[in-house]
């Protein structure tokens, strides 16, 4: 593990509160993340984590009824401003699916349109980097000889990987991954993590997970979420190590120690 | 389950009786038409000119300016219309007050009776426009008129688009014209042929609306500004104002009916080849 | 803030939805439009107290009396709504409940099949067929029973498809509860599913009956276009739709506009029941 000594803060998130239908699911939250590290996002079911991510490249935009107040800066810059260039963002700030969403195309095209669409007009120039994220996530061996098939005929665990491929195709500062293992096998989900490991001091990563083992191995990190009376909050926030060993209160302390949660 | 109370057979005894009464005459229709129309059917009768206003000859003319009139119709309904879907289906959340007001409006179209569009059609596009009466009058009658139908099918072939894809998309940092253009509505595409195979059912079954649109010239049209007889048009006058034009009647409404025949078996063979496609393939 | 491309897109969908939302209000002021000038050189009153109809002699000669021909949609379209009601209900409750899963399936594709068969076809088929039928027993045959007759036909795969859709909305939880409890599947229809759907179905009836008001070519085709208010089943009538389809050919000025005036006498109508039937019908939108 090579990390700057001093993290530098990415994505800063200032009284975030979010509402579905006017009803409020996170309550003023504040909390940031830094530059080039894991950070991990944990707690209960249904406590905002999902939600929370969604608004860190806006995808929030896409459910309607969905109301957002705050602000989240990258770098400086509120992404929640009206003015914000939302495809800029979010190329910037790249986001895996919990459940695989390949496009119905082939596995090329998953990879290559993206790529044309910012504006990579070279073919060969795609093609190589086709080749080189589908290196990275492992699936090269596995697709070379299938590129001009169906995406939707791979495996979940395939499918989640060639996700991964596309997103990095784009080569995103932030990567947000909800649950990226949660559909996956075991074997899977270790290659999967190992790529997460990987990408550490280059990218940005926040991660929501269940898996708290998972979290325990990956997070420099570790933001615990917590619900109250259906609200979602921050209650622990910091170095991984730090929470994981004395957290401030009891409750998260049951949880993080597996008793409860 | 021996011994039911006599009003559960009574019920179920109408039921069956009701439907298969309703085959019945269905059948018997058919069976009609195909009878007296089938005998007059042939090669020469597609093609030829009606001679002595349709009592001989064929509906070669009347075919051509069918299919004109149709074409005018989708040509300017299809990009109204699947625009129309998109801005519904997209880009409204079905909660924008513009789009309840385009939703109202379409319904309100929908129930608008063909002979009101024929009125409609032949003050605006007729006279007001000058189009007099013409194939393009005609054919632009019927696209107003199938316009709801056409809207409404897209609409529902693109809602049933995953919405995955358009998070996916959008997560990626394209845009909704792109992922639109490159995902949606390639998935679509089945659900809007069959919307485009309905339009075409509905247009072709149209008469009253093109008696003062378009016409009962039966020759061949030389521009889209030439009066043009359509099949329906063509049965209701041999009909009603040739005697001895039954004959033709019968044979003209058998192409017809094929034609309907053709267009709703399309529906069901593209809607079974989507069903086996299961979304996994392109 | 959107990509340059997609507010250019919605700038172009905006404008063709506009187009597409117009066209109702377009076909409203066209018909007010031509209608105007007979409105008001005859007030509201001539249209049901003149002497008969024979509108062209002007406002001074002519003759605007349009209630036969309302008498006469009127008692087409009632008559059809009276007889395809229970008929399709039976239709629907058939393909929902009674008949095996393939054999519904197959039934349902024959009439939906059948609702799009054209108008014209239908009236062609009265005429050569059913007019006869009836005038072998009651000449001419062409009457205001055939127009019934054939409406009947028209509207019921119309009404029997709604239906059908409005049952399938209720939840199979009620039909499964009753049945539990021992209800016969009669009394189940009668007693949970028929009440449950009893909106859908009735938004159903609304709408075959403003198909049949606005239906032209069938009835044009098989009711003799008499205009006299019939007396019996077996008279010849004209209804309105008829009326417009059978004058519009060779009507001047008043006339002309006579005929606009009915036109939006007809849309007023069928509005007002599609409108009922609207309203009736379970939410089943999407926001
Ligand atoms: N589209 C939506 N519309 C309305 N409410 C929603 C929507 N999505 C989520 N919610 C609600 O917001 C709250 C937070 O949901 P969220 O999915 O963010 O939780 P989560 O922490 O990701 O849970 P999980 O660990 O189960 O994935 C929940 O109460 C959920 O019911
Ligand atoms: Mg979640």
């Amino acid at each position: 593990m090579s990390l700057p000594l001093r993290p530098q803060p990415c994505l800063e998130v200032r009284q975030l509160s979010v509402s579905y239908d006017r009803r409020c699911v996170i309550d003023a939250v504040s909390t940031v993340m830094h530059r080039s590290r894991i950070t991990a996002i944990v707690g209960p079911s249904g406590c905002g984590k999902s939600t929370f991510l969604s608004c860190l490249n806006r995808l929030s935009d896409l459910t309607p009824g969905c109301r957002l107040s705050g602000s989240i800066r990258l770098d400086g810059d509120d992404i929640l401003s009206a003015r914000t260039d939302l495809i800029r963002l979010r190329r910037r700030v790249g986001a895996i699916a919990q459940r695989p969403n390949p496009f119905p195309l082939s596995i090329r095209r998953n990879i290559t349109m993206p790529l044309e669409h910012h504006g990579l007009r070279h073919r060969d120039r795609r093609e190589a980097v086709l080749e080189r994220v589908l290196r990275r996530v492992g699936l090269w061996r596995e697709v070379r000889g299938r590129l001009d098939q169906p995406a939707l005929a791979l495996s979940g665990g395939q499918q989640q990987r060639l996700c991964l491929a596309r997103a990095l195709a784009l080569e995103p500062e932030v990567l947000l991954l909800d649950e990226p293992c949660s559909a996956l096998d075991p074997v899977a989900s270790g290659v999967v993590e190992d790529l997460i490991a990987s990408l550490r001091g280059a990218t940005t990563q926040v991660i929501v997970t269940h898996n708290l083992a998972q979290a325990r191995r990956l997070a420099d990190d570790l933001i615990v979420f917590w619900t109250d009376e259906g609200r979602g909050t921050i209650v622990e926030q910091g170095p991984a190590d730090a929470v994981f060993t004395s957290p401030q209160s009891a409750i998260t302390a049951a949880y993080l120690s597996g008793s409860r949660g | 389950m021996d011994r039911r109370p006599w009003p559960d057979g009574l019920a179920a005894a109408l039921a069956w009786g009701v439907a298969m009464g309703i085959t019945a005459v269905f059948g018997l229709v058919l069976a009609d038409l195909l009878r007296h129309g089938l005998p007059e059917i042939s090669l020469g009768f597609l093609l030829e000119a009606p001679r002595e206003a349709g009592r001989a000859g064929g509906i070669g003319p009347v075919i051509v300016s069918t299919l004109l009139i149709l074409a005018v119709c989708l040509l300017t309904s299809l990009p109204i219309a699947l625009a129309t879907a998109v801005l519904l289906a997209e880009f409204s959340h079905g909660r924008s007050g513009f789009a309840r007001l385009i939703r109202a409006s379409l319904d309100g179209l929908a129930g608008v009776p063909s002979i009101v569009f024929g009125l409609f059609g032949n003050a605006l596009f007729s006279l007001a426009l000058g189009l007099g009466f013409s194939i393009l009058s005609g054919g632009l009658t019927l696209a107003c008129m199938v316009l709801p139908i056409l809207i409404r099918s897209a609409e529902q072939a693109l809602r049933e688009v995953p919405s995955d894809y358009r998070r996916a998309a959008a997560a990626l940092g394209i845009s909704q014209a792109a992922s639109l253009r490159q995902v949606l509505l390639p998935c679509a595409a089945p659900g809007l042929a069959i919307g485009v195979v309905l339009g075409i059912g509905r247009a072709l079954a149209e008469t009253a609306a093109l008696l003062f649109t378009s016409g009962y010239v039966d020759r061949l049209p030389g521009s889209l500004l030439d009066s043009g007889r359509a099949l329906s048009v063509h049965i209701y006058d041999l009909a009603m104002n040739v005697p001895g034009g039954e004959a033709r009647a019968y044979a003209t409404a058998v192409v017809l009916v094929v034609l309907l025949l053709v267009a709703n078996a399309l529906t069901l063979g593209i809607a079974e080849l989507w069903r086996l496609d299961g979304g996994t393939s392109r | 803030m959107r990509a340059a491309e997609d507010r250019l897109l919605l700038g172009c969908l905006r404008l063709a939805g506009a187009a597409a939302g117009s066209i109702v209000l377009l076909i409203v002021a066209y018909l007010l439009a031509e209608a105007l000038p007979a409105l008001q050189a005859l007030g509201p009153l001539r249209w049901i107290r003149d002497a008969s109809w024979h509108p062209a002699g002007g406002a001074g000669a002519g003759r605007f009396n349009l209630s036969p021909m309302l008498i006469g949609t009127a008692a087409a379209a009632t008559g059809a709504v009276l007889l395809a009601t229970p008929l399709s209900i039976a239709s629907a409750l058939f393909c929902r409940f009674y008949a095996p899963r393939r054999l519904g399936g197959g039934y349902r594709r024959l009439v939906q099949l059948l609702a799009g068969l054209p108008s014209v076809v239908f009236g062609f088929w009265g005429l050569v067929v059913l007019t006869p039928l009836i005038g072998r027993w009651q000449p001419p045959g062409q009457s205001l029973l055939a127009g019934i007759l054939i409406l009947t036909l028209m509207i019921l795969p119309t009404i029997s498809l709604l239906a059908e859709s409005a049952l399938a909305a209720v939840p199979r939880a009620y039909g499964q509860a009753a049945a539990a409890m021992g209800l016969t599947r009669w009394a189940t229809i009668r007693q949970v599913m028929l009440p449950a759907a009893i909106t859908g179905l009735s938004s159903a009836i609304l709408l075959g009956a403003a198909r049949a008001i606005g239906e032209t070519m069938a009835v044009l085709m098989v009711t003799g276009n008499v205009v006299r208010t019939p007396a019996s089943l077996l008279d010849p009538v004209r209804t309105l739709t008829a009326n417009i389809a059978l004058e519009l050919g060779y009507a001047l000025e008043l006339h002309r506009s006579a005929l606009f005036v009915s036109g939006l006498l007809l849309m007023g109508m069928v509005a007002l029941l599609v409108g009922i039937s609207e309203a009736l019908r379970p939410e089943e939108r999407h926001g």
